[in-house]
């Protein structure tokens, strides 16, 4: 079991409030990804639930106990660090037997937990070494093994693969995803990398300036998103904006278009515009152009594209995919 | 980047090195030349540096008169024990003070050092009357709870600069795994701090073992330790050089031996954390 429910969670560091109030429902299981730019304080959040930072006010809810108030080692959810913060001083076994060991388990049983975590995690050969000998991946695993072997309500990691390059934080993503999977432990898992994001949460929070912003799964913050921040934050490459005219004509302050629900063309329908840059990833084509009462718009092509800068172009944006947004930033209901 | 250095120079650095050492080390190799000869040659002029005749009956006469083994154990347990004391007391305050620091913290810390800068006699007599009327005049608690509050400010301010460089992180990993603050700091925090536990205590064992302002004041006989065997040589029936040397060989013999096994780690310990 571990739901976890936030109610007027509050912290400020001696005047400066970090967050002013987060409500929060998170369902035993569930995957949940923390997100947002840096700064905005899905950190802070993570820390306040683990307990590794007093609440200046408001619930923290474990499993139906207010647990606001009682220290980290208390409230049985294990943490995996973005600097894996393992103990340098063990080896790899007995980082990951730490806390059973100290909790009075029998040593068979912390041996046989220890080797069945090792084995799902890949670390059976590299359990004599100490963190000091083992590289940036390695680390990650013994890291990850520390806090499943707890068999915690919940694990908190805080943007565990932003140490790892990016070939391995691919490989680990995707472990991270199947271990909850097939562990079924509630997650909750800061990172400002909305790819991460994307993957793995069956539910996100984007978060800004301590606010939540919007709780939905990863493709109902794409497709609805609540007002422009998260408009902005969710999809790469960013959604387009555009104000003035051409969202008056939508009755919106103002519109925003995805670059890939735009359909570019030599000749045809839709807006004006000249290419002022083509990225070729191969297997698509970004495509920089400048159109008259905008700031430019980014598109999302086919790879093969034969478009260069300067060639004058045709941008056609998908009607039903338009998002409208008032003054305010708010979202409005779509065009029929 | 390495310079070269040409033979004249590296030469010329070694002459000097090598005479700055010997001037420095020369009172300490003239007493004990001295603890070898009789009185008479002691303080014959001009002096005689090595011809002279050699012999041991100092260190007889001196062992005779007063029992050193004596001293030596109080010392040893006046050194050793103020500082585990202070230990005791300071790893928890270092902690809290490193990774749970306040607005004051730093104030504390400042105020602790200058305590230091006070002149020990300022107090002699609140605390000679402190200790006469507790009954701690020469006894080795009295020296220790003393020696212990004494070498507390450098002792919490050596182990808070070690603690700093410890990364947070790793104290909050162990909360994480459900660890209290007391099993946090003797199977995480101490074991990491090790090397700078290690120098906080030699260099304070041989603070302690110098000590002779309070030893020579508040003891006699029964916790006298080794600085109160070479005071004893010195003045009531004139001074006599060469058993004030041997006494005096026999006192830093054992904390000079300490001294040179650990040098390494005593210079570690001084200069941690003074370049990052």
């Amino acid at each position: 079991m571990g739901s976890i429910r936030l109610e007027g969670v509050r912290k400020a560091f001696g005047s400066t409030t970090v967050i002013p109030g987060v409500d929060l429902d998170i369902e035993d299981g569930t995957f949940v990804v923390f997100v947002g730019p840096s700064g905005c304080g899905k950190s802070t959040l993570l820390r306040l639930i683990a307990g590794l930072e007093d609440v200046s006010g408001g619930r923290i809810i474990i499993d139906g106990k207010d647990v606001a108030n009682l220290p980290a080692a208390k409230r049985g959810l294990s943490m995996v660090f973005q600097s894996y913060a393992l103990y340098p001083h063990m080896t790899a076994r007995n980082n990951i037997g730490f806390g059973l060991k100290m909790a009075g388990r029998p040593r068979d049983e912390v041996k046989r937990k220890v080797d069945a975590v090792s084995e799902v995690l890949n670390l059976s050969l590299y359990l004599d070494r100490k963190p000091g000998e083992l590289s940036g991946g390695q680390r990650q695993r013994v890291a990850i093994g520390r806090a499943i072997v707890r068999e915690p309500k919940a694990f908190l990691f805080d943007e565990p693969l932003s140490n790892l390059d990016a070939a391995l934080r691919v490989q680990m993503r995707l472990e991270i995803a199947r271990l909850q999977k097939s562990l079924a432990t509630t997650t909750v898992y800061v990172t400002h990398d909305q790819v991460e994001a994307m993957t793995l949460a069956d539910k996100i929070v984007v978060l800004n300036a301590g606010r939540v912003e919007q709780v939905g799964s990863p493709l109902e913050l794409y497709a609805s998103p609540a007002n422009i921040f998260v408009a902005g934050f969710i999809g790469s490459p960013r959604m387009n904006f555009v104000s003035g005219d051409l969202a008056a004509q939508l009755g919106a302050a103002t519109i925003g278009i995805r670059p890939e629900h735009i359909v570019v063309s030599r000749d045809g329908d839709g807006w004006r515009g000249t290419v002022a840059a083509a990225e070729h990833l191969g297997s698509d084509t970004f495509l920089y152009i400048d159109v008259p009462q905008t700031d430019g718009i980014t598109a999302r092509a086919v790879g093969e594209l034969g478009l260069k800068p300067g060639d004058d172009v045709r941008l056609a944006p998908d009607g039903a995919r338009i998002h409208r947004f008032d003054a305010q930033g708010r979202a409005l209901h779509r065009m029929k | 980047m390495a310079r070269r250095v040409s033979a004249a120079r590296a030469v010329t650095i070694t002459v000097v090195a090598w005479t700055a050492g010997f001037v420095i080390f020369f009172p300490i190799l003239w007493m004990v030349l001295t603890s070898f000869k009789t009185e008479l040659e002691a303080f014959s002029m001009p002096p005689k540096f090595l011809l002279f005749k050699w012999t041991l009956e100092n260190y007889t006469v001196v062992q005779e008169r007063s029992d050193y083994i004596a001293h030596v154990w109080n010392s040893i347990a006046i050194s050793f024990g103020s500082v585990l004391l202070s230990m005791l007391i300071a790893i928890p305050a270092a902690w809290a003070m490193a990774f749970a620091p306040t607005e004051r913290t730093r104030g504390t810390l400042l105020w602790m050092l200058s305590t230091k800068m006070m002149p020990p006699v300022g107090v002699l007599v609140p605390i000679y009357l402190i200790y006469r009327d507790l009954g701690l005049l020469d006894t080795r608690f009295g020296l220790i709870a003393l020696l212990c509050l004494a070498d507390l400010p450098i002792v919490i301010w050596m182990l808070y600069t070690y603690f700093k460089e410890i990364p947070m992180g790793i104290l909050e990993a162990s909360r994480m795994d459900g660890i209290g603050p007391v099993r946090e700091v003797v199977f995480v925090l101490a074991p990491i701090a090790l090397p700078g536990i290690a120098s906080t205590i030699l260099l304070n064992v041989i603070l302690a073992w110098n000590e002779a302002f309070w030893t020579l004041n508040l003891t006699t006989s029964k916790a006298a330790p080794l600085t109160a065997f070479i005071a004893s040589y010195s003045s009531p029936e004139g001074l006599f050089w060469a058993k004030l040397s041997a006494a005096s060989t026999l006192a830093i013999a054992p904390i000079l031996v300490l001294g040179w096994l650990s040098q390494r780690q005593l210079v570690r310990g001084l200069t941690f954390g003074a370049v990052k």
